[in-house]
């Protein structure tokens, strides 16, 4: 028994343990899973002086509301998230990037993200997790991870097992930032697709669709055709791939994703968007912009450098 | 042995080793995937082996596209026939509480019930891959008279244990999902387990399966 914990009085919509995720394992069925946006994850820990990998509550849409029970402890949230702190007689709003310090009976409302989907609560400390290969990262499609692979629950306790002792009071100027067009690099059936079809992929707005989870994303929009063959032989996906089955709308693998699919793929979005397209709600319109694989892995150089930046100013 | 190298988005490789499903193809496939496994190459976090294809996935902060391709390239498959695969037996009851597809497949197949289980139970079949869900075997292949088409909608829950077909090809639901084979049987056989993290898979890529009948009772009695 710890006696460091919070209870759960509201648990929130999709509400998961994530850390960085769990590789080499496509092989047998099992996707990465992790945090979504990998940025704002990594800002999170750092912001409480946990290691940069250490495990977060990731919520998307409404957060959990917590109550604490235990020694002081610092808490941050990043994203773009409306949230409060109750402290005895008062309720303050929260900001964003800041940690700040919570006792024995306060409490963390995660009210909403805002315009986007998922956030990140980090908490000063170790929590108490039950890892698979390497990660307590939950996936509730398999029920693989921490807390027997399911999201989190009313009544249930989250449990920390160490608290840091270093508890000063960060603070960073982190904006997310959103970007007009998700850039994609050519994918391997493109040629499966009309030459129309090509052109509404580049040209034409997607909408997000609500079916969309840390599964996958869908699109709807003008239907891209396909003039080969709208099924493939089975084979191995990616996180970012953009698959189109025979109703003309594309689906994006997202960290969830099932490891092989048998659409063919019109394309891959580029690894330095992908934090940003996450981030993108049900109901926002999405422009796809084809680069090629040198300037991808340019963009992401520089994606990560910047990362590396906003980290260590913090 | 690989066809063609490209590039599957920025971080992964697309090793393509032809079109066809194939037995000898499949094997060529493994054999690349054990190897690079073994080798370890720094960077390199994922390797999907699929009915003819190998996707080499790898993190960007560490390797790039032209790194990986090169280390594939200057690789030596060691092509002796020797392999680690397992025969496997599994058990599967078509009794029609578990064979929700049986009348779909009657129609379809113009074969009787009988003859749609005698075509399918006690032949080996090859299994080519695991994945879409964790453990889930893509065996085969079926005989000519026994492909269908997958469902025209799929079903939002297939049970576990779901002993499935699609075209030349069988499958085991190793937990409850969205589907859309056609649903034969069932088997009380725990074909994946993420409790054992080194080996949570009983079927593997290059392993043969039989499947052998039983009955409900002893479907009912299996784990006891």
């Amino acid at each position: 028994m710890s006696n460091n914990y919070f209870d759960i009085i509201r648990p929130g919509i999709n509400t998961t343990f994530q850390d960085k995720g769990r590789d080499h394992l496509y092989h047998i069925g099992i996707p990465f899973s992790g945090a979504m946006d990998n940025r704002n994850y990594l800002i999170a820990n750092k912001l409480v002086n946990n290691k940069l990998d250490s495990a977060v509550i990731e919520f998307a849409y409404q957060g959990p509301h917590l109550k604490y029970s235990g020694e002081r402890i610092n808490f941050a949230v990043t994203g773009d998230v409306i949230f409060s702190i109750k402290k005895k007689d008062t309720e303050i709003e929260g900001n964003c990037y800041q940690s700040y310090q919570i006792e024995n009976g306060d409490e963390i409302n995660i009210v909403s993200t805002n315009k986007s989907v998922y956030g990140y609560l980090a908490l000063g400390g170790e929590l108490d997790l039950k890892f698979q290969w390497n990660s307590c990262s939950i996936n509730t499609k398999a029920n693989i991870g921490s807390n027997d692979g399911k999201k989190l629950d009313l009544g249930q306790r989250i449990n920390l097992k160490k608290i840091n002792s270093i508890k000063d009071i960060k603070k960073t100027n982190y904006i997310n930032t959103k970007i007009e067009n998700i850039r994609v690099i050519k994918g391997t059936n493109f040629d499966y697709f009309s030459e129309e079809g090509k052109k509404i992929f580049y040209e034409k707005e997607f909408i997000v669709s609500k079916l969309s989870d840390r599964m996958g994303m869908r699109l709807e929009g003008p239907k891209i055709e396909n003039i080969v063959n709208t099924n493939i032989k089975s084979e191995g996906l990616i996180k970012g791939v953009i698959q189109v089955p025979a109703d003309g709308n594309p689906i994006i693998m997202l960290s969830d994703h099932g490891t092989v699919g048998g659409y063919p793929k019109i394309g891959a979005v580029a690894s330095a968007d992908y934090d940003r397209l996450v981030q993108m709600a049900p109901g926002s319109k999405i422009k796809f912009k084809e680069i090629n694989l040198s300037d991808a892995e340019t963009l992401f150089k520089l994606y990560e450098m910047e990362t590396q930046n906003f980290l260590s100013q913090i | 042995m690989i066809k063609n190298i490209s590039n599957l988005g920025d971080a992964a490789l697309y090793c393509d080793f032809g079109n066809e499903v194939k037995k000898s193809i499949n094997s060529k496939v493994i054999k690349y995937f054990k190897t690079i496994k073994e080798k370890k190459f720094e960077g390199i976090n994922n390797l999907t082996p699929s009915y003819n294809k190998l996707i080499i996935s790898y993190d960007l902060k560490k390797t790039n596209f032209k790194e990986v391709k090169k280390f594939i390239e200057n690789i030596n498959i060691d092509d002796s026939e020797k392999t680690n695969s397992k025969k496997l037996e599994i058990p599967v009851c078509c009794h029609e509480n578990f064979s929700l597809d049986i009348k779909r497949l009657v129609e379809i197949l113009k074969l009787s019930r009988e003859k749609i289980l005698e075509n399918f139970l006690n032949k080996e079949y090859f299994c080519y891959m695991t994945g879409f869900i964790a453990g889930m075997p893509f065996l085969g292949d079926l005989d000519e008279n026994m492909r269908a088409q997958r469902l025209e909608t799929p079903r939002v829950k297939v049970p576990k244990g779901s002993v499935a077909l699609t075209e030349q090809f069988a499958n085991i639901y190793t937990f409850e999902s969205p589907g859309g084979w056609n649903i034969l049987g069932n088997t009380p056989l725990n074909v994946f387990d993420s409790s054992k993290e080194d080996k949570p898979n009983l079927i593997n890529p290059g392993d043969t399966v039989i499947f052998k009948e039983i009955t409900l009772d002893q479907y009912k009695n299996f784990n006891e």
